[in-house]
């Protein structure tokens, strides 16, 4: 049996056709594994995918192919420019197509399919978080939609959160419709190589918006945030976006959000890779915590574009991580460190793994929480 | 008399001929009027290809030469001599470039050929109205400039006194000496910096061709090739330089001390100082900003210690004219803001230093005598230097510095025989190029120095178990294993990325020099005139035009001394005859032109109400003549005609 290593030039030829195209720009330093906050709690060379796939040298869809969290710290760093994370996602729909998805993945692209979020939630039901809260729906109208996550409609954690979010958002007097008919944004599913599910999603969201003439939208999450901001203009979707942080921290800056209640405790507030290091949203969050009355705030040691994952992104929130190696543990550990008792965070992601790993751990005393939530302690009413 | 044109179309070997039937452009050309003889031949800028053209000037009195071959920038003078050589007027040549803006570009050949012909019709229609202009030389003034005293800058002056050339040397420190006066041993020899540079600084000080000036910069630039009016601003020292001893009594009794910028930050200096014990000149100067006197009012301890009272409290700045015939730029590189460089940990962590922070802590004059110690004073006992940081790398420096490879070899080396500590180094590719310098690298490996080939990515302070506690550690792949590690050090020391100097662009515009998309002074030509300017008369000596090493330093010195020498001792340098000329009758003295001409070369007849041209300054490059409202101006061997014509023998095809 012959031991050399043949490349099979076809597959860097489809990987830059299909998305990939700064394949070739790597120069194999290493910056991005030695960056990659993975191999703090185990193994993984993105590297290493990098250059296999360059030669076309198998192994570049193994199962480690399926770790990345698309957090963008090592696209951040490259030196040489490579877009890291399109590389994964294209690499990722290459080897999902030729149908080696994980098992778990398989069954959320399935949902998504079918149900139109990866929830295997009934679309029928995707206003029913909302517990007959009065919220008016958009009907052009109103200055702005409002975009339901999934994990909003679904998760019950993250609905607590949502209904937090629409109360402070009428405490600040936005003028706010909610849409209805809108599906998965498809960030997740377009980072785990789902992308004909993405075109498909995009197509839908962009036709449900652009029929009720939406100008302007809020989203509760940096995914659909930065989806909407930097991948659906190219399909149609051209709107005004804004997180819901941003939009508080405006009100903040106008005087518009009274925040009169004493909030005690001290939080430390965590970075979600997609409104930081993917949108650059940094300075928000921070306003508006830090316009919170008696609230303390500490940093990360690793914040702002440092900061890093809780494990979520590009479709791990879905699949299984041994819990010393989820990001938010190391995380929360660092947090009850520095005398945290809250860890605040402005993603459905990073809630869901941070209540997990809460879980995990046993850390019945700290409070995650979402941006929104602390400033509904904090209003009156 | 009807013009008689005559062309000559060049194959370039296949370079033309490749792609273009040259013979039908010259079976073409036999067509058009006035065109009395047209050939072509394999290269027309060989000795038998210009022979031709002189024999065919005289056999069939052609008085207009066109020639197509390659690109004006390169041949353009080789034919303007045939032509003077066989009688005719240089000016009354005309170029047609059928390589880089025809064969080179194109692959079918039919279309190239039919391009071909049009270029050279359009050649010939500008060559019938040629009409001959007369060069003019001037005096070139025998002596240079030389602005910053590096090692570049002084063995370019050195060059330069040593033929006999009058020098102004110009440096803004209170020493020459720049960058390598701070160094300890140099790569790959590992001879004393200061052993070897110290002479050469002693030299040119006492030579008796060279006007030194220190504490001193270049304000104002004016004149041209052969003739440069220099203003120089020497800035107060309040230390009479004629009177003082050099005796030092005042730095040891000065009380204000301020931070040392020739020790990197590492140490303090006093307000009276000279950069370092060897610096030349000696004389110590006043440092206005950090003297207590000057800002308080109250001191002057120094001159009471100042035993030939050398002292001027009254010192004001003072401004120097020089008339110079060349100038030659040595000023040297900066390093990049480590602290602008978050992941590494400087500026956060106290033991990440530099790469010239490290000359000066193994230096025997440096902060610590010579030893290595970490911020707390102990020896490390583990040490990691990290290549490439901020070069190579899209964001932030996109070059390749040229020297961290070696120093950071040179350091790997000097840590293991001065400590007895573990030395790591973090490379992407170990770049050795130079003489003796592959050879250093493998005199490293028996040397016991750990090398990972992989970038590190961060530097951190957070431990991920118990060994990594109250240390460094440096993340990196090594790639050709494919195992992210993880180091723990005591001292990390980055190879930041050489930069240009912070005041490069505004150099630049002052001498009328380019920055190349890295920000270093653009080269004429980046392989054969690399130590020349896009400005007659002004040259590039050493790291100012990019990243090097002392050998090219040197080099690159020598080679700007011995062109500007080639230029003083010619003597005289033609000018540009091509230049714009104002028709008076037409000026109406809007004044338009002056503020637009990029060279200052246009003035103002007062009486006449109008506008006059410097033939000497005007580089001929059009702009007032596009400008002028009352089309006053003519562009001399671009005139409205000749352009017109071109154009509408473009159409005629
Ligand atoms: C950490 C480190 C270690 C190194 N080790 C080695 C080694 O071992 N071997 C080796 O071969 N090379 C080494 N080098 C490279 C070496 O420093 C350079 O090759 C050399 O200094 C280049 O000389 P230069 O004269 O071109 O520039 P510089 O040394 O930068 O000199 C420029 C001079 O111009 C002056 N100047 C600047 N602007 C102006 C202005 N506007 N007006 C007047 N004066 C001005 C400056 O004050 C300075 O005196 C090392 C570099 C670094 C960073
Ligand atoms: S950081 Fe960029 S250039 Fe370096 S190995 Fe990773 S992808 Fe390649
Ligand atoms: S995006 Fe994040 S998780 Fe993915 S390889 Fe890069 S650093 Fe690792």
């Amino acid at each position: 049996m012959s031991t050399y290593a043949v490349p099979m030039l076809e597959v860097p030829d489809l990987i830059k056709e299909s998305g990939g195209d700064t394949l070739d720009l790597c120069y194999q330093c290493g910056t991005c594994s030695g960056t990659c906050p993975w191999n703090v709690v185990r193994d993984f060379r993105v590297r290493n995918i990098i250059t296999r796939a360059q030669v076309g040298l198998e192994g570049y869809e193994g199962e480690d192919l399926w770790l990345c969290a698309t957090c963008n710290a090592c696209v951040d760093r490259c030196p040489r420019g490579v877009e890291i994370v399109d590389l994964v996602r294209t690499i990722r729909m290459i080897i999902g197509e030729s149908g080696s998805l994980p098992k778990t993945l398989r069954a959320v692209m399935g949902s998504v399919q079918s149900n139109g979020n990866p929830w295997s939630g009934d679309p029928a039901a995707r206003t029913a978080w909302l517990k007959d809260a009065p919220v008016p729906r958009f009907d052009g109208s109103q200055d702005a939609a409002y975009f339901t996550c999934c994990s909003q409609a679904y998760d019950a954690r993250n609905a607590r959160v949502g209904r937090a979010t629409l109360a402070v958002l009428k405490a600040a007097g936005v003028d706010l419709g909610l849409l209805e008919g809108e599906k998965c944004c498809g960030d997740a599913v377009r980072k785990a190589g789902g992308e004909s599910l993405f075109q498909g999603l995009a197509a839908t969201n962009v036709g449900v918006m652009n029929g009720l003439g939406v100008k302007k939208v809020v989203v509760p999450s940096p995914h659909c945030l930065s989806t909407f901001s930097k991948e659906y203009p190219a399909l149609g979707g051209r709107w005004d976006v804004q997180h819901v942080v941003q939009v508080l921290a405006d009100r903040v800056k106008a005087g518009k959000l009274a925040m009169t209640k004493q909030v005690a405790g001290t939080a430390i507030y965590h970075d979600p890779c997609y409104l930081g290091r993917h949108t650059g949203v940094y300075d928000a969050p921070r306003e508006v915590l830090g316009a919170v009355p008696g609230l303390k705030l500490l940093e990360f040691a690793r914040n702002r574009e440092d900061a890093v994952c809780c494990g979520g992104g590009g479709g791990r929130l879905w699949m299984e991580t041994p819990v010393e190696e989820r990001f938010a543990v190391g995380r929360l550990r660092e947090a009850v460190a520095r005398g945290a008792d809250t860890v605040v965070t402005a993603c459905p992601y990073c809630i869901s793994m941070f209540e997990d790993a809460k879980t995990a751990l046993g850390m019945d005393s700290m409070r995650i929480a979402d941006v929104t939530e602390i400033v509904a302690d904090a209003v009156e009413g | 008399m009807e013009p008689r044109v005559g062309v000559f179309v060049c194959h370039c070997g296949t370079n033309i001929a490749g792609v273009v039937d040259v013979a039908r452009v010259a079976e073409a050309a036999r067509t058009w009027a006035n065109v009395v003889h047209a050939e072509d031949y394999k290269f027309m800028c060989s000795d038998p290809g210009q022979a031709m053209v002189k024999q065919a000037i005289l056999r069939h009195k052609i008085d207009r030469v066109v020639v197509a071959a390659c690109s004006p920038r390169m041949h353009e003078a080789t034919f303007r001599k045939a032509c003077a050589e066989a009688g005719l007027n240089p000016y009354l040549f005309e170029m047609a470039n059928i390589r880089e803006h025809c064969s080179w570009v194109h692959e079918d050949k039919q279309a190239a050929t039919l391009k071909a012909i049009d270029i050279v019709r359009m050649a010939v229609a500008k060559a019938r109205l040629l009409e001959p202009l007369e060069t003019r030389s001037v005096k070139v003034e025998p002596k240079a400039l030389v602005v910053g005293g590096g090692v570049a800058g002084i063995q370019a002056a050195l060059n330069l006194a040593n033929a006999g050339i009058k020098v102004v040397m110009v440096e803004r420190q209170q020493s020459i000496g720049g960058r390598m006066a701070q160094l300890d041993k140099t790569f790959p020899t590992l001879d004393c910096s200061a052993c070897i540079l110290t002479p050469k600084m002693v030299q040119v000080a006492q030579h008796p061709n060279v006007t030194l000036y220190t504490c001193a910069e270049v304000e104002e630039v004016s004149g041209y090739v052969g003739n440069f009016d220099v203003t120089i601003r020497r800035k107060a020292t309040y230390v009479d330089p004629d009177v003082c001893t050099a005796c030092g009594i005042c730095l040891e009794k000065c009380p204000k001390k301020t931070t040392s910028e020739f020790e990197e930050g590492l140490t303090t200096r006093k307000a009276v100082y000279r950069l370092f014990p060897q610096a030349v000149p000696g004389k110590p100067v006043v440092d206005r900003e950090s003297c207590t006197y000057f800002v308080n009012g109250k001191c002057k301890v120094c001159e009471r210690f100042c035993e030939p009272k050398a002292f001027r409290w009254d010192d004001t700045d003072k401004v120097v004219h020089e008339r110079v015939g060349a100038i030659l730029v040595a000023t040297g590189y900066d390093l990049y803001d480590a602290s602008a460089l978050g992941q590494w940990g400087y500026g956060r962590f106290p033991d990440v230093i530099t790469g010239i922070e490290f000359e000066r802590l193994n230096n025997a004059t440096g902060p610590t005598g010579g030893r290595i110690l970490k911020k707390d004073g102990t020896e490390p006992k583990s040490v990691a230097i990290l290549h490439c940081v901020g070069s190579r790398d899209r964001n932030y420096k996109e070059y390749c510095s040229r020297v961290c490879c070696m120093y950071s070899l040179k350091f790997a080396h000097l840590l293991r025989e001065k400590t007895a500590a573990t030395v790591w180094n973090f490379y992407i590719d170990m770049r050795c190029f130079g003489k003796g310098y592959e050879e250093f690298y493998n005199r490293l490996l028996h040397e016991g120095v750990k090398f990972v080939r992989g970038k590190a990515a961060y530097v951190t302070d957070q431990p991920a178990n118990d060994d990594e506690k109250g240390r460094l550690v440096v993340s990196a792949e090594a790639t050709t294993l494919g195992e992210v590690l993880r180091v723990p050090v005591d001292m990390v020391i980055l190879a930041s990325a050489v930069t240009p100097q912070p005041d490069a662009p505004a150099v630049a515009r002052r001498f009328g020099m380019s920055l190349s998309p890295d920000g270093f002074f653009m080269e004429k030509h980046p392989k054969l005139e690399p130590f020349s300017t896009a400005t007659d008369g002004v040259y590039l000596a050493g790291a100012c035009q990019g990243p090097k090493d002392i050998p090219d330093a040197v080099a690159h010195g020598a080679a700007a001394a011995s062109t500007a020498m080639a230029l003083i001792s010619r003597g005289e340098v033609e000018v540009e005859a091509a230049t714009a000329q104002v028709t008076e009758g037409a000026c109406s003295g809007c004044k338009v032109c002056q503020d637009i001409c990029p060279y200052a070369a246009i003035g103002f007849d007062g009486p006449k109400k109008v506008a006059t041209i410097n033939p000497s300054l005007c580089k001929g490059c059009g702009t007032c003549v596009a400008t002028c409202p009352s089309s006053a101006i003519v562009g001399r061997h671009f005139t409205d005609q000749q352009v017109l014509a071109q154009i509408s023998a473009l159409f005629a095809g």
